[in-house]
């Protein structure tokens, strides 16, 4: 019972069902891509903006829209890994907060310290929260929405503790790393190139190795997923552990690109990067979704923001704004699940 | 069938379990479990519902571990500890509803956790994909490898799990009612490949209610009953009589204390009620202090009839009157207005509120009537409990505990007793003892008897042939959603019941 012994037949058949993609099956899996709503309501968003205020953009305005995407889109990325595999982390602002001023602490205690040792050891640090997140949900199986709401305050708790009134400003840190955030290569600034490197590689993780399959099958049936003979606790402490690596990481970017770092740095972000990941197409009951679309999720976001101000919108409008597209991406997705649902009722009617 | 299976010559059985026993604290699901499965052969297994086929399959899936038996897979002595262990082993098996990954596509679910890789050790998704259309086609059947699973048939999935048996390279193949949700082509697909694994050398086993498919497919059958094997054939040289004869082949000697009632008046009518393809054309009626059993396998739409005449399921044609007066399709309040009682099948799940009170869950249907100003009065709550379960003798340390603390058979007294607190005119019971130990059984068959004499009209769905036999004044039976025979209690016999409820060819009984 070997799959290899294929007949000249056996190929005829493979040819005649058709498996190899064509033009027009390539367009038509564009168009119902989950990602491509997102990234039409971005491209919609920039060009009515852009008709509107022709400096929107320009050079620096990129530049802006870019550099206010970039920590949402490291942590968005990381979220949708969590979401995709039927959690979620709502502890991120906190861990962002604690890493963020990881980083101040560091350059202050150490003004010699290298800076890519910063970058190694905030990681490292955040990867550590998100791997006790990580532990407490696969030990303790309590919903990863209990366990990191817990987590939430208990970080922010010891951030106020560690941080007290103290605040690090752009003066206690070495020019080098504040000028990641303002220095550009090809128009792009550096920490926006790094995050772009990092949705490459976990798209690449999640999209094409086998752990990552392994997390949207998780997300898709977590009893199937544990029949199939899938290492589900240790997949999913895997995911909060990522999660928790690029918090970090937005946590030291954070300290560049923004003035000042204290106890609440990060304070309530985590709605913002849940909100982000579920308009990208991330099915918040996991299983389907990409980071790549929670990165345009979280671009789209960011860029409502800069776009309504530019066009003197009312600040009271940019959330429900936001509000309606999630309604919208859930609604879609549903749409989407009944007219499934539909179509197999109706063949098994037919068969009966 | 073309031709004749190849002889297995000087081979050992590809698979054997011999003397398995499984019991489940004071329940013994299986007694001594029998199975010999040989390469490019096919095996039917048949038996009663709780013959302990399941039981028997899920040792062989790994989910169960014998508490004895002598287990062997190729010759080799085998102890499955988990899933993976029989999936290591060769051993693949096909459920009824085969669980798939929705979100995930055709391909990728034949191959999670095994997908073929490619440069710097990536997923090569092309070879992944034209390994399935491969896998496919050598199957014969046309399956889009890159569609997300999601909305297939129940058909197309079990062939996914096949094709991923292959991909697997098992040897032995077990199919536990795989045909119960096909249509007739689907049917035959699934025969033409399952006989193309069997040609190939494949030991396959093969689980089914239906003869004409073991007598079409299989190649030996093996009976089972009360846990128990009981007979190995060879398929061409037995009869379905002589089958029907050793899967219920027990004299009913478990005491049913039916006393005689005086049938009056017509209570329920159904005439003619259709659900799409899960029952059709179905018409019965039920008279005060009847007890009348719908009988048939699991999966004949027993459970669905009873939840459409209680207004939970619609139906789409067809009426269902309480005395006289139609009631509307999908309304349980207009059922429970017009006085139907409903006690479920999974009480755990939808009979009782399980981390409450015994007292509240008794009361829970009452509470209109004990309520004054909205409120609910105490003491007759309390008064009208414990009346309750004195009259069906709930064994309970206090009214207070949660319903959890009590055994399963005083946990469906409490159903019963919330239920009848309503004084229905008509009680349906799904499944009224499964799960409770013997000594309650007859409790709860003394309770229905009473009832019935009171006047009660009782609409019994039991999967359990000497409970409908015995408690029965009718009989109705049914499979794949159509009544098949109508038998009154004089003429019944485990015989002609299960006859009805496995062969397609109508019935003749004098009733």
């Amino acid at each position: 019972m070997s799959a290899q012994e294929i007949s000249s037949t056996d190929i005829e058949a493979v040819l005649a069902t058709g498996s190899r993609p064509t033009l027009m099956t390539a367009v038509k899996r564009l168009l119902t891509a989950r990602e491509f709503p997102v990234t039409a309501a971005l491209v919609a968003l920039v060009l009515f903006t852009y008709a509107n205020n022709q400096l929107f953009l320009s050079r620096q305005g990129v530049k802006d829209l870019l550099l206010n995407a970039t920590i949402v889109i490291l942590l968005a990325v990381g979220q949708s890994i969590v979401i995709i595999s039927r959690n979620v982390d709502l502890s991120i602002g906190s861990i962002l907060g604690l890493t963020a001023f990881a980083t101040g602490t560091l350059f202050v205690n150490n003004p010699d310290i290298p800076i890519w040792a910063v970058f190694v050891i905030v990681s490292l640090f955040g990867a550590l929260l998100g791997a006790l997140n990580g532990l407490l949900v696969t030990v303790a199986r309590v919903p990863a929405l209990v366990i990191t709401l817990g987590t939430l305050y208990v970080f922010r708790g010891f951030n106020n503790l560690w941080a007290g009134p103290t605040q690090y400003f752009a003066d206690d840190r070495p020019d080098a790393f504040g000028d990641l955030s303002v220095d550009t290569v090809f128009g792009l600034p550096i920490i926006t190139l790094g995050a772009l490197l990092v949705v490459v590689i976990v798209a690449g993780f999640m999209g094409r190795t086998r752990r990552g399959r392994d997390l949207y099958a998780i997300g898709s049936d977590p009893t199937a997923a544990l029949l199939f003979g899938v290492p589900v606790g240790r997949r999913v402490f895997l995911a909060f552990a990522v999660n928790g690596l690029l918090a970090g990481l937005a946590g030291v970017l954070y300290a560049s690109r923004f003035n000042s770092v204290g106890a609440t740095t990060g304070n309530g972000i985590e709605l913002d990067v849940v909100a982000a990941a579920v308009v990208g197409g991330v099915a918040i009951f996991g299983g389907s979704g990409t980071v790549v679309g929670a990165a345009i999720g979280a671009m789209l976001l960011t860029t409502i923001t800069s776009s309504l101000t530019t066009l003197r919108v009312d600040k009271f409008w940019q959330q429900a704004i936001v509000g309606v597209l999630i309604l919208a991406a859930i609604a879609a997705d549903r749409i989407v699940k009944l007219r499934a649902e539909r179509r197999l009722q109706t063949s098994e009617a037919h068969h009966g | 069938m073309e031709g004749k299976p190849p002889s297995t010559g000087n081979h050992g059985p590809a698979l054997s379990l011999i003397g398995a026993v499984k019991t489940f604290g004071e329940v013994v699901a299986l007694a001594d479990g029998r199975v010999e499965l040989r390469a490019g052969e096919i095996l039917a297994l048949i038996g009663e519902n709780g013959a302990g086929k399941s039981t028997l399959v899920k040792i062989l899936a790994g989910v169960h571990t014998p508490d004895s038996a002598s287990f062997m897979v190729a010759g080799e002595s085998v102890v499955f500890g988990s899933v993976a262990d029989s999936k290591s082993a060769g051993i693949s098996i096909i459920y009824q509803e085969p669980t798939l990954f929705p979100d995930l596509t055709v391909a990728e679910n034949i191959y999670v956790g095994r997908q073929p890789k490619g440069a710097f050790g990536l997923i090569d998704r092309g070879r992944m994909r034209d390994d399935a259309a491969a896998l496919f086609a050598r199957l014969g059947v046309r399956i889009d490898p890159d569609r997300v699973a999601e909305g297939l048939s129940i058909a197309d999935q079990q062939i996914i799990e096949i094709a991923k048996a292959i991909s697997m390279h098992a040897q032995v193949l077990i199919m536990d009612e795989p045909t119960a949700a096909l249509s007739g082509a689907e049917v035959d697909r699934l025969f033409e490949v399952v006989r193309g694994l069997r040609d190939e050398g494949a030991a396959i086993m093969f689980i089914s209610h239906r003869f004409e498919e073991v007598f079409e497919l299989c190649d030996r059958v093996t009976v089972m009953r009360d846990g128990r094997h009981v007979a190995d054939h060879v398929t061409a040289d037995v009869t379905i009589e002589e089958l029907v004869l050793e899967m219920v082949g027990r004299d009913i000697d478990q005491l049913f204390p039916k006393q005689e009632a005086e049938t009056g008046v017509v209570v329920l009518d159904v005439e003619g009620i259709s659900a799409g393809s899960v029952f059709r054309d179905i018409s019965f009626t039920v008279r005060a202090g009847e007890i009348v059993a719908l009988a048939g396998l699991v999966g004949a739409g027993r459970t669905e009839v009873a939840r459409a005449v209680f207004g939970i399921d619609r139906y789409e044609a067809g009426e269902i009157r309480v005395e006289g007066r139609a009631l509307q399709s999908g309304s349980p309040q207009e059922a429970i207005d017009a006085g139907i009682a409903f006690v479920p099948e999974d009480r755990r799940k939808q009979g009782l509120v399980m981390e409450m009170s015994i007292q509240h869950n008794i009361t829970l249907t009452l509470r209109d009537s004990l309520a004054r100003f909205g409120l609910i009065r105490r003491p007759e709550e309390s008064a009208a409990a414990d009346d309750w379960a004195k009259r069906l003798q709930v064994k309970a340390g206090s009214m207070r505990h949660s319903v959890a603390t009590l055994s399963g058979g005083n946990q469906q007294k409490v159903v019963l007793a919330k239920w009848l607190a309503t004084n229905p005119k008509l009680l349906i019971v799904d499944e009224p003892t499964r799960g409770i130990d013997v000594g309650t059984k007859s409790e709860v068959h003394r309770l229905l008897s009473d009832l019935a004499v009171r006047g009660v009209a009782i609409l019994m769905v039991s999967s359990e042939l000497p409970e409908v036999l015995g408690m029965a004044d009718r009989i109705l039976v049914m499979r794949e959603g159509r009544l098949t025979a109508e038998i009154d209690r004089v003429d019944a016999t485990s015989e002609n019941v299960m006859r009805a409820a496995t062969t397609p060819v109508e019935v003749s009984v004098g009733a």
